[in-house]
This record gives structure tokens, C-alpha cells and sequence, in this order.
């Protein structure tokens, strides 16, 4: 057992797949300058640095995928997806629907995604539940270091899109790039548990839709992933203090989720409350009642998520994503409305 | 990042490539309701292959629209280096667009004012979008803190975060032949040089426009920053003062 940071955990995992099989190659923008360590070990043919490309190198990694490659193609930001949806949506999420099955996308887009640190709308967008609508694609959200390697390493295997999603809170690299460039004078508020943790010496898959219970609870279940997690955490220690007992379960996977734990938990607490950074309206968050509904459960329900467009300034950016404070506002009003 | 000034027709975006559509926007509706005027995007040359753009370019010559697009070209698509990002020649590939395409020294204010009447008059007078490709160089990065500058300026940090791994790379089992691993880490290598070179040659355009204006008139020179100072110490106080600022 070693201790890894979650990018760290991400690119051991792809390097552990990329030693055993050569198909699969990594493209993006700078990527042989931020994953250096396989660009190194791999060469430039199988980790390529892009143009400022979406559209074309997310379609030819689709493409390159119908022919026989496994393709992991770095968007750097999932706000950009914007500029290459059509691949994703029109190709990817549809080549095996429309071939009967008999040609198959096995490929993983990585992408980094939320907010917390400052850049603004076009840069610290979720956008899971966007992509999880469509079907045809997978979409992972991993909270730890040792669900990122495990996760990578199953999206790796699937015969089928994945979208992989590396909170930038939880990744050291990302963080520095982009946020404090290496200011001493600029901190963020990360979780340390997602940040760095514990993970296996040979990473084996972490099955896809499958979540798992963080903390057991008895009044609440909080339902949550990637951040959320660990806010959530943060919230139910403080929520036990006035005598709630929430619950904490990892979706891990937001397609395909995880109908079983999520209406196995919320039926025995009888009441989710869903904490997602995604936007909140049309979204995972809704998505997550009709699970439970379809489930013939009977429970109370609310929802901590982004209500607007992120603001830049810090203080609107803090109250705008979901924050402790608002969990357990959310929390305390659920149980006390009984 | 987002600076907007709707009476001055004036946005940015984070998006790259999104300034070659804005411009042509603001062009179609310059066309409809005020014919005479122009509108101006500015990208780096690492935008130029985002399809975004092409498409403006497009776009705006078969409009005949009012565009100017302005490429400050300094050689870097955020860390890649432009030669390995982009095929052609820039200026070649503007004028394959069939527009009227001019390259100048961007970090020289004399030769880029009269590029830009050239560009500026060609467009107004309805002859259809300009491209200017100004040569620049890459003083401070893509942006705050940069990668690349960091591990010439900082050292021993990017040793532990940077570095190091490529150490790791270079020894670890499976994986490329030595060959091109070597090629790899001797790419790296090259580019953080690179970087400092260019940081080391480029002198700040505005500060070299200073020295030739106090060499010229020095008089005029400092009214013209007591203008500026006055003007930024308003625009300040004005924002520290509107509501939702903090303190």
C-alpha cells in the first residue's frame, strides 16, 4: 500500500494499462507537458501534444477508436466539451446503437471539471449530468485517489465511451497549473482525504456504477460525488454534534448510476438529500428523486447544488458551489420538517 | 477573464477561438445598422486552428463583412510550441481564405499603427476583413504562473513537482525503447530553454515605447502618465465602491 496524490493515483493506473497494452494512447492539449512523467516513459508516439483542436482531435479519437486504437483524449477543461460536443454526442454515444453492435468506441475522454478556486463561469463548470443524458456514454466521477486509479483502469477495459472526470480541487497538478501558479500567497480549500490517500501497489478495475457508502447514518442520506464527498463528510460530522445522524453514500458513477445503494440507503433513512455541484435545474440532482420514486420509495428530498452561473468574485464563487454551510442548513431543515 | 463594456461593443471570453465569431457578429450587425464601422478580434496564433476561428474567417469573406482579425503570433499554443501545433503558414492560410492578409512586428507600436490604418481602411471601406499577423513574443506565458517559466524560475520547487517525474518516466519498466525516452525528456528540456530564451530576448514593447517617447518628448510623456494614473485611480475607486465589491 502506498500513499498517492489523486493525479498521481490517475496517471500510475494509465501507465500500469499503457505498459500492458499498446493500443492505448493519450492526446491533448500539452499533455506530454502535464503528464510528463508518461510522456517520458511512453514517447511521443503515444502521448501527443494537440492543437487547440477540440472538435478534430475528440472526432479523430472517436474515429481512431471505430479502428482498432484505445484512445484516452485529454479535454482539458470540461467547459470546452462545449466546442467538440458533436463528437461525443453524434459519434461516440451512437457508432455501436447505429453498426448493431458490431463496432464498438472503447474510448475514455479525460476531462477536469469544478469549481472552488477562482477561474470564473467558463472554467469551473460539472457538466455531468449534461453528459450522463445522453445515452450511449459512461461518466465517472472518482472522489479519491484510490477510486481514480481504479475507475481509470475500468474505463480503460470498457468497450464503450467514458467520460472521466478529475475534479481539479482534488488534483494537485491541476490546481498549480491553473490556479495558483505556484503563488505562495494563494490557498484553496481541498479536501485533504481526496487529495492524497491511500491506493494499491498494482491497481485492479473499480467496477463502473457501483457506489459506495462513505458514512452510515440513520436520520439522512446525503447523496453525493467527486467534492461533494468530502464536503458532505465535513457536514454530517458537524450535523452528529446536533444529533443528526446522516448517512454519506459515493455515487461514483453518474452513468450508469447506481439505482440499488441509492434506494437501499434513502429507504432506510427516508430522507436524500443530494448534494451536486452541477447546475441544479434538468440535472443529476432531479434525476436522483426519479430513481427513488421509480423505487416506490416514500421520502423527503432536497438538493444543495450550483443555482446559477458560477460568479467570478470569491465570495459569490463560495456561496454559488455547494459549501459545508449549506449542507447542513439543507440537512438540519430536512430532519426538523418532521 | 470575462471583460465586457457593451457601449463600447467591447468582449473577451476564456474560450479560445471565440473572439473569430464574437467579431464577426458585432461586423454583421456593424453592416446592418452602422455601416462604416469595423470590428476587431484578437487570438494568439495557437487559436488559429481551433475551427471556431476558420470558420470566421470563413465566414466573414463570403460576407464581405468589416472583420478584422488580429493573430499575435509568439510562437507558443499554451505551452506546445506553434511549430508543432501548426501546419502551413499563417498568413498563406489566412489569404487561401481569399482576404487581405499583412504580417508586422506586433511589439513595435510604430510599425503596427500604420499596418493597422492599412487593415483598419481596407475593411471600412467595405472591401471585405484583413488579417494581421503580428509577430510578438511570450513575456509572462500563457498566464499567471506558467509551467514552463516556473522551472527556470523556481528550481528546486519544480524539481520535487516537475522534474521528478520525468526522472521516474525515464527508469520505469514498461514502456518506449531508451531511444525515445531520451528524444522525449530532450523535448522538454528544450522547450522550458526555449522559454527562457524567449523570455530572456523579449524586451516589454511598453517599455521601450516609454524610453523612445522620453527620448523624443518628456514633457509629453509625463502628462500622458499623470493622465493615465488619474484615469486608472478613478476607474479603482469607482469599482471599490460599487456594490458587491469587497471592503
Amino acid at each position: 500500500m502506498r500513499h498517492l496524490s489523486f493525479s498521481d493515483a490517475i496517471d500510475d493506473a494509465l501507465g500500469q494499462a499503457m505498459a500492458a497494452d499498446p493500443r492505448i494512447i493519450l492526446l491533448g492539449e500539452d499533455v506530454q507537458g502535464l503528464h510528463a512523467g508518461l510522456f517520458v516513459r511512453f514517447g511521443r508516439r503515444r502521448v501527443r501534444n494537440t492543437p487547440i483542436s477540440e472538435a478534430a482531435f475528440l472526432g479523430a479519437a472517436v474515429a481512431a477508436a471505430m479502428a482498432g486504437l484505445r484512445p484516452v483524449a485529454e479535454i482539458m477543461l470540461v467547459d470546452f466539451i462545449g466546442v467538440a460536443a458533436d463528437a461525443l454526442l453524434n459519434h461516440a454515444a451512437k457508432v455501436e446503437a447505429f453498426s448493431g453492435g458490431r463496432w464498438r468506441v472503447p474510448l475514455v475522454v479525460r476531462t477536469a471539471c469544478g469549481g472552488g478556486y477562482g477561474d470564473g463561469g467558463q472554467h469551473e463548470q460539472s457538466l455531468w449530468g449534461w453528459l450522463g443524458h445522453i445515452p450511449g456514454l459512461s461518466v465517472v466521477v472518482p472522489s479519491t485517489p484510490a477510486d481514480a486509479g481504479g475507475l481509470m483502469l475500468a474505463s480503460l477495459a470498457l468497450d464503450a465511451p467514458v467520460i472521466f472526470m478529475e475534479h481539479k480541487l482534488l488534483s494537485s497538478r491541476w490546481l498549480d497549473f491553473l490556479g495558483s501558479g505556484g503563488r505562495d500567497t494563494v490557498s484553496y480549500d481541498i479536501p485533504a482525504e481526496g487529495v492524497r490517500g491511500p491506493a494499491p501497489d498494482v491497481w485492479e478495475p473499480l467496477p463502473i456504477g457501483k457506489a459506495t457508502v462513505r458514512r452510515g447514518g440513520s436520520d439522512l442520506t446525503i447523496v453525493t460525488l467527486g467534492v461533494g464527498v468530502h464536503r458532505a463528510l465535513e457536514a454530517a460530522a458537524i450535523l452528529e454534534r446536533s444529533g443528526i445522524s446522516a448517512g454519506v453514500v459515493d455515487l461514483r458513477s453518474v452513468s450508469p448510476l447506481d439505482q440499488e445503494t441509492l434506494r437501499r440507503e434513502v429507504g432506510r433513512t427516508g430522507r436524500m438529500l443530494v448534494v451536486d455541484e452541477d447546475y441544479e435545474r434538468f440535472a443529476l440532482s432531479g434525476e436522483l428523486a426519479a430513481a427513488a420514486l421509480e423505487g416506490d420509495l416514500n421520502f423527503k428530498y432536497g438538493r444543495v447544488c450550483t443555482r446559477s452561473t458560477i460568479p467570478y468574485a470569491p465570495e459569490l464563487e463560495q456561496e454559488t458551489l455547494p459549501n459545508v454551510e449549506r449542507i447542513v442548513r439543507a440537512g438540519k431543515k430536512m430532519v426538523g420538517e418532521t | 477573464m470575462h471583460l465586457f463594456a457593451p457601449e463600447k461593443l467591447a468582449a473577451s471570453s476564456g474560450i479560445v477561438g471565440a473572439s473569430g465569431p464574437a467579431a464577426v457578429g458585432l461586423a454583421l450587425a456593424g453592416q446592418v445598422l452602422r455601416p462604416g464601422t469595423v470590428s476587431v478580434a484578437f487570438f494568439g496564433e495557437g487559436a488559429a486552428n481551433a475551427g471556431m476561428l476558420m470558420e470566421s474567417m470563413n465566414l466573414a469573406s463570403v460576407w464581405k463583412l468589416p472583420v478584422v482579425f488580429v493573430c499575435k503570433d509568439n510562437g507558443w499554443a499554451i505551452t506546445t510550441p506553434a511549430d508543432s501545433a501548426t501546419g502551413g503558414n499563417l498568413l498563406a492560410r489566412a489569404r487561401a481564405f481569399g482576404m487581405k492578409a499583412l504580417e508586422v512586428d506586433g511589439t513595435a507600436v510604430e510599425a503596427v499603427w500604420p499596418a493597422a490604418e492599412i487593415a483598419l481602411g481596407h475593411a471600412r471601406a467595405g472591401l471585405g476583413p484583413v488579417f494581421i499577423l503580428a509577430r510578438c513574443v511570450h513575456i509572462e506565458g500563457h498566464l499567471l504562473g506558467d509551467a514552463l517559466l516556473d522551472m527556470v524560475r523556481r528550481p528546486a520547487y519544480s524539481l520535487r513537482k516537475r522534474t521528478w517525474p520525468m526522472v521516474r518516466g525515464l527508469f520505469k519498466r514498461g514502456g518506449a525503447p531508451w531511444g525515445e525516452r531520451l528524444a522525449s525528456a530532450r523535448q522538454m528540456l528544450e522547450a522550458v530553454f526555449r522559454v527562457h530564451i524567449d523570455k530572456a530576448a523579449g524586451s516589454d514593447p511598453l517599455a521601450r515605447t516609454r524610453r523612445a517617447l522620453a527620448a523624443e518628448d518628456a514633457t509629453r510623456l509625463s502628462g500622458l502618465e499623470s493622465e493615465i494614473r488619474g484615469k486608472i485611480r478613478d476607474i479603482v475607486t469607482r469599482a471599490m465602491s460599487s456594490p458587491g465589491s469587497p471592503g
